[in-house]
């Protein structure tokens, strides 16, 4: 690479500002690392040309795996050879996301020598993501890896590696213990996650609470989201504080309220739990005096994507209330009669959500031998599934065609 | 009579060989056409255990383009020396 290709004025102008650039990040990288020193190069020349100049590559992997490597080569090896060669490999992070320093620096240690010294932490699918190296060291890569007990994640039409929110570990709402039963399922699946056999990518993503952390109820496949089924636990005398503390509960509570279920008459708090949607505002705005129930488990929805075939989707419930206790038996169930309709059925590159979308929910339902129940809506106040048969006598649709 | 592993891995092979640079097959696709084939002789668990040889063997790997795949290997256009 010459030296003119070194600079870099279109990049230089993502160094300014207050926030950290990544245009800083591949500079100090470049220092030592030729990876880097060419990836500049070649994304400068992107900016400046408007063009992106990488190919996909289909093919590269390690043995016995079809996920977690995605391939990557330059157009324009000959003037950027160092990123000829520029696959980025997915790691199955630890749950919620905690490492010991050590852990990081063999990771990273791996990396400068094997790879361009580049990563993401994290990347939106949740794994670490180790940026640009070469197809004949990815096995060195691999084989390093296991060494330090961590494995290639997914890619591909497969289980996508499963994340969650950090959960019991540092989470005082979490309703279920969300990094266990996120190592439990990766475990599990692990013939799922290596080895695509679906008509396109299936995500797990499992959040403690309403609040719904790593969003799972928008970016996974099945969103597994932490809840209660009784009432909310009030320190009434908490409530006064707040109240006395200059918080006007009337209008920063009450009336935010969606389900609008609880009334504030200026010294107590009721809760009318029957109609409580478990948003978690009222939870959230009063921190030290209202908190989840104690009957706690989660809602297990189905079929968020985003954008690409279809437009994007959000999860619906499937199952209202699962009680989240090991080894979750009867949802993983659940899940294999879905995997078997949607891989029988299902296009090429379908998503779950657009499976049910073309086949309809109540055929669905059938299909994988759950009941139809009400809080199976489509929207707030719809409930486009279900369809009370047993309320009909057999007969009565000639009955209502004649009479009209 | 139940067919066994390495008899649908080979059924399979031919398959994913015959197909190659015209079709690419997916593991569901091996899977269909290997119950159509041998009806009652064969079940989804074996197909698995047949894909699994065929990788873990190196005579097939998976590839990716918009979906996974199963081929065989060869070098592919996008590939630099």
């Amino acid at each position: 690479m010459s030296e003119e290709a070194l600079k870099t004025p279109k990049l230089d102008e993502l160094e300014k500002g207050k926030w950290p650039s990544f245009v800083t990040e591949i500079k100090m990288a470049a220092k030592k690392s030729p990876m880097a020193k060419d990836l500049l190069g070649q994304l400068e020349k992107s900016y400046r040309d408007k063009i992106g100049y990488w190919k996909h590559g289909g093919i590269v992997g390690v043995m016995g795996y079809g996920g977690g490597v995605i391939g990557r080569y330059s157009d324009l090896s000959k003037e950027f050879p160092n990123v000829s060669h520029f696959h980025t490999m997915r790691i199955n992070q630890p749950a919620g996301w905690f490492y010991t320093t050590d852990s990081l620096r063999k990771i990273c240690d791996i990396w400068e020598k094997h790879g361009s010294g580049l990563t993401n932490m994290h990347g939106s699918t949740g794994d670490i993501i180790l940026l640009g190296t070469r197809t004949d060291e990815l096995e060195s890569v691999f084989s390093e890896l296991q060494k330090i007990d961590f494995d290639i994640g997914g890619s591909g039409s497969d289980v996508r590696t499963p994340s969650c929110c950090c959960g019991m570990a540092r989470c005082e709402w979490a309703c279920y213990d969300t990094m266990k039963t996120c190592y439990d399922f990766t475990m599990h699946y692990q013939d799922e996650i290596h080895r695509p056999a679906f008509p396109y990518k299936f995500k797990f993503k499992f959040s403690g609470c309403p609040n719904d952390c790593v969003a799972s109820i928008a970016r996974a496949d099945m969103s597994i989201i932490g809840t209660w089924r009784d009432a909310i636990q009030i320190d009434k005398n908490a409530v006064a504080e707040y109240a006395k503390s200059g918080m006007d509960i009337e209008s920063d509570v009450v009336d935010n309220c969606p389900a609008k279920c609880m009334e504030w008459d200026g010294k107590e708090l009721n809760i009318e739990n029957s109609y409580c949607r478990r948003c978690m505002h009222c939870i959230n705005a009063m921190p030290r005096a209202l908190k989840p129930g104690k009957d706690r488990g989660a809602t297990v929805l189905l079929g968020s994507k985003a954008p690409i075939i279809e437009g994007a989707m959000l999860s619906s419930v499937l199952i209202p209330f699962y009680k989240m206790e090991p080894p979750y038996q009867e949802l993983k169930d659940v899940i294999e009669r879905i995997w078997d309709i949607w891989c029988e059925e299902g296009k090429n590159r379908e998503r779950v959500g657009e499976f049910i979308q073309r086949v309809g929910m109540g055929n669905f339902l059938d299909a994988i031998e759950l009941e139809p129940v009400a809080e199976m809506v489509a929207h707030p106040r719809e409930n486009p599934y279900v369809f009370y048969e047993e309320y009909y006598e057999e007969g009565d649709e000639e009955g209502e065609e004649e009479e009209s | 009579m139940a067919k066994t592993v390495d008899e649908i891995a080979e059924a399979m092979f031919s398959m994913v060989k015959d197909a190659f640079g015209q079709k690419k097959l997916k593991p569901m696709d091996l899977t269909k056409a290997m119950i159509e084939l041998y009806g009652d002789e064969v079940d989804k668990k074996l197909c698995k255990e047949a894909i699994k040889q065929l990788i873990n063997s190196g005579r097939c790997v998976y590839t990716y383009f918009g979906g996974s795949y199963i081929e065989i290997p060869h070098k592919e256009g996008a590939a630099n020396e």
